[in-house]
């Protein structure tokens, strides 16, 4: 089933097309990469989708709803929930307040105070957080101010998580346990929709990629197919 | 109920200085002389002020000095139904009009940022002036009106009144979960947004919440004043001075502004009354410099530090080592 579908996206800044013109789809279980040089729309693409922005023209359904023009707490609660390529947490709160937040206000029914707390502890235990969940977010390590990201988006119960480069400024060591915590993320039934540069861990973890190129998509398929397209490895990845 | 588990000294600090406070404050017409209930109402005022704008650009970093718009709004409410009904009701007229303008005004400004909005809501305030002025001169002839008197006592009680329930919906917000997505919108708004907090419904109510307060002591005060034109009911002043009383305070608690109220007023009168009159300005501007370099999070952040070292030497701790700048 397919859980967001895309049909000819696009929003301009203004003479420039950002995003122009794409389709794509990710299926209900599958974790759905998206890639492309910098530059290329990724994010602008992750934005139209949660509501950010509202495209020029184009459709974007969520769970076969029309979501584009609505506000971003709305499709929140709808259940799409994501993180942000320059890390947004509330810095000076404690990290357990910054997850509570999540499933106080962005849970399709809203959720009472003790299930919530409840909720939040658990999903700290779960990204591995418990250690530090008094402390200002903005106290931590980079890698751990993601994985409040992270925690705090899944607090919102949703069905499709997108995570804008999660794996960007970590270590190997960081990146090859984000790339199992997004398995498991997964395997909690959740549907995945990444942009990455860590071409190791996209190529990993994901079961379908897109290409974007100068806002136009440019290739879709397997980590197999993305590998070897001949336009892929032109205007991206190299000789 | 396990008594041996409260923490009595906090419980002490928490609930027993108010209520202490409160008493002692509460009877003071009994005791005191005319000059300090006069003198008290302005703290009281001053705190209302202070305290109901930490309510909404404290926790959410939006400037507002739409202040005196709703203050002024109150004085005009009193002007015109003051001898219409008891105070009490004009009293929630003042605070229901502010209400009901702050709505719509947050509904238009809110969406800017930044300095923008700051300068819209001052512009409001200068809005509100001139149109009443335009009004008064052209339509009806006149400039100024008057407004019924009220004893001092009867004053006196009402700011207190009104800054008890003002203190209460400060704390109960602060408390609930709507606070918690207030605090998110003053650190990262686009994050709240897209954690499935309603930006734009929680600033707006809040920003409308906090009007109301302003509104009702507008009101209170329009009494004491008898005669009032919109040049008196829309002083700048009194959008800039709770704000600098609340920097001054701390916005961290709620006792930051409270404090911050209180000294500002009495620095105030002090500096204006005696003999260093002439340098009024002077002093005063220099004090608030130092309070904005020297403290951040304003009187109550210091004597938290304080606190803290105090505690830290009591434990033998090297506090010239651990003291965090």
């Amino acid at each position: 089933m397919r859980i967001l579908e895309g049909e000819g996206v696009t929003k301009y800044f203004g003479g420039l097309a950002a995003v122009s013109n794409v389709d794509f789809h990710v299926d209900q279980g599958e974790i759905f990469g998206l890639i492309g040089p910098n530059g290329a729309g990724k994010t602008t693409l992750f934005n139209l989708i949660s509501g950010a922005f509202t495209p020029k023209s184009g459709v974007i359904k969520f769970k076969g709803e029309k979501i584009s023009g609505l506000k971003p707490y709305k499709i929140c609660r709808m259940g799409m929930a994501r993180t942000f390529q320059e890390v947004k947490i509330f810095g000076n709160m404690p990290v357990f307040q910054n997850v509570l937040l999540g499933s106080l206000f962005g849970t399709p029914s809203g959720m009472a105070s003790a299930n919530a707390a409840k909720e939040a502890t658990e999903l700290l235990d779960f990204v591995g957080l418990s250690a530090v969940k008094a402390i200002p977010a903005g106290g931590l390590t980079l890698a751990n101010q993601k994985r409040v990201e992270v925690a705090r988006a899944l607090a919102t119960k949703p069905e499709l998580l997108l995570l804008d480069e999660v794996m960007a400024g970590l270590n190997s060591t960081e990146t090859a346990e984000t790339m199992e915590l997004v398995t498991s993320i997964r395997d909690r039934g959740v549907t995945v929709f990444m942009i990455e540069h860590v071409m190791r861990a996209i190529m990993g973890v994901c079961d379908r990629i897109m290409v974007l190129h100068h806002g136009e998509k440019i290739a879709d398929g397997t980590p197999k197919e993305i590998a070897t397209s001949k336009k892929v490895i032109e205007v991206y990845l190299g000789e | 109920m396990d008594f041996s588990k409260i923490n009595w000294t906090k419980a002490a600090i928490t609930w027993g200085i108010p209520l202490v406070a409160v008493i002692l404050v509460g009877f003071l017409p009994a005791y005191g002389s005319a000059y300090w209930v006069t003198r008290f109402s302005y703290f009281l005022m001053y705190i209302i002020l202070a305290v109901a704008w930490t309510i909404f650009s404290g926790t959410t970093g939006y400037i507002s000095l739409a202040s005196a718009a709703f203050f002024g709004v109150g004085i005009y409410a009193a002007a015109l139904l003051g001898d219409a009904m008891p105070l009490i009701f004009v009293v929630i007229i003042g605070g229901a009009a502010s209400f009901v303008l702050a709505l719509i005004f947050g509904a238009i400004t809110l969406r800017l940022k930044g300095i923008y909005f700051a300068m819209f809501t001052f512009g409001l305030v200068l809005l509100f002036k001139e149109l009443i002025y335009y009004y008064e001169i052209n339509v009806e002839g006149l400039r100024g009106r008057f407004v019924v008197l009220q004893s001092n006592e009867t004053i006196y009680y009402y700011l207190l009144g009104i800054f008890v329930v003002t203190m209460i919906v400060a704390y109960l917000i602060r408390r609930s979960k709507f606070g918690l997505a207030l605090q998110s919108i003053g650190q990262n708004e686009e994050a709240a947004a897209h954690t499935g907090v309603n930006v734009t419904m929680v600033k707006i109510l809040t920003f409308a919440v906090s009007a109301i307060f302003m509104g009702a002591a507008g009101v209170v005060m329009a009494t004491k004043w008898t005669y009032v034109d919109p040049g008196v009911a829309f002083n700048l002043m009194i959008s800039f001075t709770p704000v600098l009383m609340a920097i001054f305070g701390g916005m961290g608690n709620l006792y930051g502004p409270v404090i911050g109220a209180v000294l500002f007023t009495y620095i105030q009168e002090v500096l204006t009354t005696g003999d260093l009159a002439k340098y009024y300005m002077l002093i005063f501007g220099a004090v608030l410099i130092g309070a904005i370099v020297f403290m951040p999070n304003g009187l109550v952040g210091v004597i938290q530090k304080l606190v803290g070292l105090v505690r830290k030497w009591r434990k033998g701790g090297s506090v010239a080592q651990n003291a965090d700048t």
